[in-house]
């Protein structure tokens, strides 16, 4: 991981983007990672067009989770619904600006199991595993 | 530097063919030998002579190697039975690891004996296979369990409120915790069961492969440990229990070995301790286990004890250097076992472990398995540095450096 990535990482992890609840959320998730104890609930407020009016999230653990929670969260704002059902786990590399090995990766990609769970759950589907796999 | 190393450590690493191996380049620095030790070139060797000499199940051949093999096997019982001083071998139960024998006294001694309201008293600092065995017994016949507390700034058990339980059935406690370090008074803790005609189990997972243990001068009724945190095999654990008491209990595991005779109404039991060895035991794995004994006892246990006592320290006057440094559980090195559990300001501790690990330094982070001493300490989770024979003070300097190195690139300041 070069310097750069790090510090972004860190800035993120200190100081994360739209976090807290959110009061009139469509739909909220909660989501854990036993592994290290990381918690990310993500809050979407979801208009009639199927946009996201406004998302944000609230967690705690380690700075991979912390940090790629809030970089996906900041990337969704006024997202359709269609898009985010199509975020991947390069998705996520692509925000932390790496790829993170098997011992990390269900930190990093905690966030986005929690989003496309909301997501899902407000388009009443469910989601299949594979595709965080 | 400047330390004496009462071991000679460079011989025993000698012993052990993973360290010449490199990890992204750098010497492997294996700090994590709580969770499981490295095993020398004589266990593996045991192993294999087994495997490739005299391979066949034990008890009941005829032919001469499975005489052997079974010779061998029980040696290795004696031996075991040696080591922690228990009056006989048939005190020596073979199980799969310290879980197996905590479950097997929950469910071969406590499922038949607690009734409604019984208590089970335990403490705060258990490991989850001394704390979930003993839920399990209690949602089936409704005994309560009790927790003795321990203090969260100096992480030794509150003996002084000990006489506030009473009327306990059994006390099952941890001799040395797996996160706080500490190495609790057993021979205190199984008086005060006994003078309430308790029964005394120890958790001894942390404290067997690490000091001497001597069953008769503790007094417990059952201490159970694994073989692969003493250079044994996996696979392979003890149940030490008082004769008496394993005479008198029931089977935990129906099958072949365990009996004397079968009959389609009933069956009667084999003596003890085949009794608890039911199907074909880990017959190697007991044997490795006998091989990693012999390596044990040929240093010494009492050497062992003080080389990593002078680890421990090591590591706890570098640490107290290190800004924004929180380590948990007793900080005098004479209280604790050789592992050292701590969290650096907000770095998590799997970021921590990460980091550590670019710079080649194997460390746990988590909650090893102990969750209710993270949540009495506040915080998910601890990264545990944890020392064995075969770690020397060059390996603690450079654990040292490597997480100021992390402290830094968190500028921590």
């Amino acid at each position: 991981m070069s310097d750069i990535t790090f510090e972004i990482i860190l800035d993120h992890y200190r100081n994360p983007r739209n976090y807290g609840e959110l009061g009139d959320a469509t739909v909220k998730v909660r989501d854990s990672n036993p592994l290290c104890g990381d918690v990310v609930e993500v809050y979407l407020k979801i208009g009639g067009d199927g946009r996201v009016e406004k998302a944000t999230f609230k967690g705690r653990g380690c700075a991979i989770s912390q940090a790629a929670a809030s970089m996906l969260i900041e990337s969704i704002q006024n997202k359709h619904v269609d898009e985010i059902v199509k975020l991947g786990k390069q998705d996520i590399f692509d925000m932390l600006g790496m790829e993170v090995g098997p011992a990390r990766i269900k930190c990093a990609l905690l966030a986005l199991k929690a989003l496309k769970t909301a997501v899902y759950g407000f388009l009443g589907k469910k989601m299949d595993e594979e595709e965080l796999s | 530097m400047g330390r004496v190393s009462l071991l000679n450590v460079d011989e025993i690493r000698g012993d052990f063919p993973i360290f010449s191996r490199q990890v992204g380049g750098r010497p492997l620095i294996y700090l994590d030998s709580a969770a499981t030790s490295q095993r020398p070139r004589q266990v593996v060797e045991a192993v294999r002579r087994y495997y490739e000499e005299y391979n066949s199940n034990v008890h009941r051949g005829v032919y001469s190697i499975s005489v052997e093999a079974t010779e061998e096997y029980e040696r290795a019982r004696r031996k075991i039975s040696r080591f922690i001083n228990a009056k006989s071998e048939r005190e020596v139960v073979f199980v799969r690891g310290t879980t197996e024998a905590l479950n097997l006294v929950a469910y071969a001694w406590a499922l038949r004996k607690l009734r409604k309201g019984d208590k089970i008293l335990l403490t705060e600092m258990e490991h989850h296979s001394n704390i979930v065995p003993w839920q399990l017994i209690a949602q089936h016949t409704g005994a309560e369990i009790n927790y003795i507390p321990f203090n969260r700034y100096d992480g030794k058990l509150e003996l002084d409120k000990l006489d506030r339980y009473k009327d306990f059935k059994i006390l099952s406690f941890t001799y040395a915790s797996n996160v706080l370090g500490t190495i609790n008074d057993a021979k205190r803790l199984v008086k005060y069961a006994h003078e309430n005609n308790a029964l005394a189990v120890i958790d001894a997972a942390q404290a067997v492969p690490h000091m001497r243990v001597d069953v008769q001068e503790i007094g417990c009724d059952f201490l159970a440990f694994s073989g692969h945190k003493m250079l044994g095999p996996t696979g392979i654990g003890v149940l030490y229990g008082r004769r008496e008491l394993l005479e008198e209990m029931q089977p935990f595991m129906g099958g072949g070995e365990m009996i004397r005779e079968v009959h389609l109404s009933h069956s009667t039991w084999n003596e003890v301790p085949w009794k608890f060895e039911a199907g074909t035991p880990n017959v190697a794995g007991a044997i490795g286990l006998g091989a990693a004994v012999d390596y044990l006892e040929r240093i010494g246990m009492e050497r062992i004890r003080e080389h990593e006592e002078s680890l421990t320290k090591h590591a706890l006057d570098e640490f107290e250097k290190i800004k924004g440094m929180r380590i948990y559980g007793p900080l005098e090195a004479g209280e604790r076992a050789g592992l050292i559990a701590f969290n650096v300001a907000d770095i998590h501790a799997h970021d921590l472990a990460t980091l550590l690990d670019e710079d080649g330094i194997c460390v746990r982070a988590g909650h090893h398995c102990a969750m209710p001493i993270h949540t009495k300490l506040e915080t998910p989770a601890t990264t545990r540095a944890s020392f064995y024979l075969y770690n020397t003070h060059e390996e603690i300097e450079r654990l040292t450096e490597s997480i100021k190195k992390a402290a830094k690139k968190f500028k921590i300041t």
